[in-house]
């Protein structure tokens, strides 16, 4: 049976057309730098000084606190020390700068290709390893993986979801880890499993990967208690509530932690990172990245080690297209507009997206003709259109009382708006100017 | 190097405009429009295109002129209005009246509130309801269609006209049939052999509309089909009570411009509500009202009135139908 969730949500065309190019290393070269924070929480520490000399994989620098995570070497080189580097959108933060010199790793990483089957190790021993890696949400949140499994005393997990829904158009990276790295997936889901006591896992997966589906299928049947469930695709499916909403019909409670339905959410490439953390003692310092567009003349998934500047992301694919109206980091439902080329990669980044100039421009806003498209399209249970004018006319106490705290801000509103109205922009001001009156009452 | 956009998510958009779903309006009028040529000629072609063309004058005219903005008629939606008022008048109704009644809906309709998007009221059907009241003779004689039109009978009332003539003195629906030339079938109803405004006749052809407007995603089910069942639960309840008295349901349904009213006017965006649970309170309250104006009331129609009245209530429907919030907490 093929699942979904009720109310709301769009189905953009979905544009996956690098989805056949196979997972391909980018080799790292020149000056690589690397974000203390990239991470929800508090920056990490730099541990090492200008001159010294890292390898793959070595800790750099170290989690300040418990909601903060490890960073590691991506390269082996020496280290030019830590400097303000632009990222994406071109805000300033301390990165740690490190010439490449070689590709040495560090000899406690498990390099064979062999996959290790190995499920012997306890509990305590996996959170300990995920932690360790600096293991942090990879579908864009990038909140502490070891932060998220702790659950809250009190609270019981009964299932872990794998999200494997990537609903974002264009995006495919977690489509070649499914296809690419099915068994190793299928091993990370039995650790996170273990890491969070529950003998239920389901991966939910849309439909429109249907070989990614057979693959694991397939696979999973030397697992136990790993469920593949097929989903009818469908935006924001990879949202943490919709997806947990499809799968296992429940709703989690508004301002509540999605652990109240039993559950407990993990990404695609995260559960991958998981058990290369665990069982081959890798930390994360590579990710998957799709570089994608409709103007490009190569569509790649590459693996890349973090920090490699965006300009080399561009390189390989032979250069900016001529007609490239924006780039994206991310998908174009929720993806951030990038305006510096020359900013480090982050552990959280999933994609690079070219548009053309025409496929970016937003039209012209005209009056709201009430056409009730906004409510029909939210899957959160809002009233887009109202919200938006409220936003605009700052009336955020009237905000905070119609619930604008549950905006994913996932633009479906936006996207189906006939008038072009900013909604998600408002509404975007309106939640932060209303948040602050939630947290600091008068 | 090319300049890059930066804008905040989502970077794409979808297939709708304003200007897009307006035309599939137009695109889902033009079987009945078609019809409408067929049944009454070149007085109805005269009707369509004088409704329309003053339509769009006095939209851009007023917002030119006295609300000195950009005029937005590139929108249809003045076309729309057009279109569809002129669906709702007789097809020898003078010039002058459907330039009145063009300069109520633009002018008193929609601008006065602030153009698309702000008027409380369908901007057709107050230009419609405004020349039934100031000009009643003219608005209730209809033309018979060509097909039915005879040497010395070419103008008649419509059957829901010629029933509450007949109940009023006295007669039970099955004498008020047989002494009638009508024939009284569905099957003529369904097609467009009988008396009535332009874009009313034809079932058929505004079920063709209703189909594609649907396919388009222009419209949702909602008021349409709750109004179809209103009325038909409605009329039944009465129909079953007293069949002297009351007509039944399929009649009900397929005259008096229910079918168009119901598909074409109460879903006008701006004047029915935003959630689906409160377009299913509308639709019961227009078909509920419509039988009551019908079947109790002194006009043998109902439509307009029973739109225009629901109308009012949106506002207050929006307010008390919201739609359920993900992970509502009780």
């Amino acid at each position: 049976m093929i699942k979904t969730f009720k109310r709301g949500g769009v189905h953009p065309p979905e544009n996956k057309i690098s989805r056949n190019a196979a997972l391909e290393q980018l080799v790292p070269e020149g000056i690589i730098r690397i974000f203390t924070s990239q991470h929800i929480g508090a920056p990490a520490e730099c541990i090492v000084a200008k001159g010294d000399k890292v390898k793959v994989g070595q800790l750099i620098a170290k989690a300040n606190g418990f909601v903060s995570a490890n960073v590691h070497s991506s390269v082996s080189g020496t280290v030019l020390g830590v400097e303000n580097v632009a990222d994406y959108q071109g805000i300033k933060k301390p990165a740690i700068c490190i010439q490449v010199e070689g590709d040495e790793w560090e000899e406690s990483i498990d390099r064979s290709p062999d996959i290790n089957r190995d499920l012997s190790k306890t509990t305590e021993e996996i959170l300990a390893k995920i932690a360790e890696a600096g293991l942090v949400g990879l579908g864009g949140a990038t909140f502490p993986t070891h932060v998220k499994l702790a659950v809250p005393k009190g609270k019981t997990a009964k299932a872990i979801i794998i999200n494997g829904a990537e609903c974002e158009p264009y995006l495919t990276s977690d489509h070649r880890i499914m296809l690419e790295k099915g068994e190793e997936l299928l091993i990370g889901v039995q650790l996170l499993k273990k890491a969070v006591n529950v003998d239920k896992a389901y991966i939910g997966i849309e439909t429109n990967k249907q070989d990614a589906i057979d693959n694991l299928v397939k696979l999973a049947v030397n697992y136990s208690g790993i469920e593949i469930v097929s989903l009818k695709p469908k935006y924001p499916q990879g949202g943490e509530k919709q997806l947990i909403k499809s799968i296992t019909g429940l709703e989690v409670p508004d301002r509540a932690l999605p652990v109240e339905t039993g559950c407990i959410v993990s990404n695609i490439c995260t559960t991958f990172a998981v058990y290369e953390a665990v069982q081959k003692n890798k930390p994360l310092f590579e990710n998957s990245i799709t570089v994608t567009g409709k103007n490009l003349k190569v569509q790649k998934n590459f693996i890349v080690r973090i920090g490699t500047p965006l300009s080399k992301l561009i390189e390989a694919i032979g250069g900016m297209p001529e007609n490239t109206g924006k780039i994206i980091s991310g998908g174009p439902m929720m993806g951030r507009a990038i305006s510096n080329m020359d900013a480090p990669t982050l552990k959280g980044s999933g994609a690079v997206l070219f548009i053309t100039g025409e496929e970016a421009k937003r039209g012209t806003k005209s009056n709201c003709i009430r056409c009730s498209k906004c409510v029909a399209a939210c899957p959160m249970g809002l009233q887009p259109f109202l919200l938006y004018r409220l936003a605009e006319l700052n009336m955020f106490e009237e905000l905070k009382e119609i619930s604008v705290h549950a905006c994913i801000e996932c633009g479906c509103c936006l996207y189906t708006c006939p008038a072009n109205l900013p909604l998600v922009d408002y509404i975007r001001l309106g939640k932060t100017r209303a948040m602050k009156l939630i947290v600091k009452p008068k | 190097m090319n300049k890059l956009i930066i804008s905040p998510s989502p970077h794409i958009h979808g297939e709708f405009s304003t200007k897009r779903l307006m035309r599939d309006v137009i695109i889902a009028l033009l079987p009945a429009l078609l019809a409408s040529f067929y049944f009454f000629g070149l007085g109805a072609a005269k009707v369509v295109c004088i409704s329309i063309i003053s339509c769009v004058v006095f939209e851009y005219l007023i917002q030119k002129f006295l609300l000195k903005v950009t005029p937005s008629i590139n929108d249809l939606s003045s076309v729309v209005t057009g279109l569809i008022l002129s669906f709702n008048l007789p097809s020898n109704l003078p010039v002058w009246l459907v330039v009145t009644g063009s300069l109520i809906a633009i002018g008193a309709g929609k601008m006065i509130f602030g153009g698309l998007g702000n008027n409380p009221f369908n901007p057709a059907l107050v230009g419609r309801v405004f020349l039934l009241i100031a000009r009643p003779e003219e608005m209730t004689t209809w033309p018979l269609p060509l097909t039915l039109a005879t040497a010395d009978a070419t103008t008649g009332a419509t059957p829901l006209a010629i029933i509450k003539e007949g109940l009023k003195n006295g007669l039970t629906i099955d004498q008020i049939k047989e002494s009638s030339d009508y024939t009284f079938s569905y099957l003529d109803t369904l097609f467009g052999q009988i008396g009535g405004s332009l874009g009313e006749v034809s079932a058929i052809a505004l079920l063709l509309g209703f189909a594609y407007l649907l396919v388009r995603k222009v419209i949702t089910w909602h008021i349409p089909v709750t109004i179809f069942l209103s009325v038909t639960v409605f009329s039944g309840i009465l129909h079953f009570a007293n069949s002297d008295k009351f007509i039944d349901p399929v009649f009900h349904l397929l005259t008096g411009g229910m079918i168009f009213g119901a598909v074409y006017m109460a879903t006008d965006y701006v004047t029915s509500p935003m959630t689906h649970k409160g377009m299913a309170v509308y639709g019961i309250g227009i078909g509920l009202l419509t039988i009551a104006i019908r079947t109790f009331g002194s006009y043998p129609e109902g439509m307009s009135f029973a739109i225009l009245f629901m109308n009012a209530l949106v506002p207050l429907i929006n307010k008390y139908m919201k739609p359920k919030l993900f992970g509502e907490v009780k």
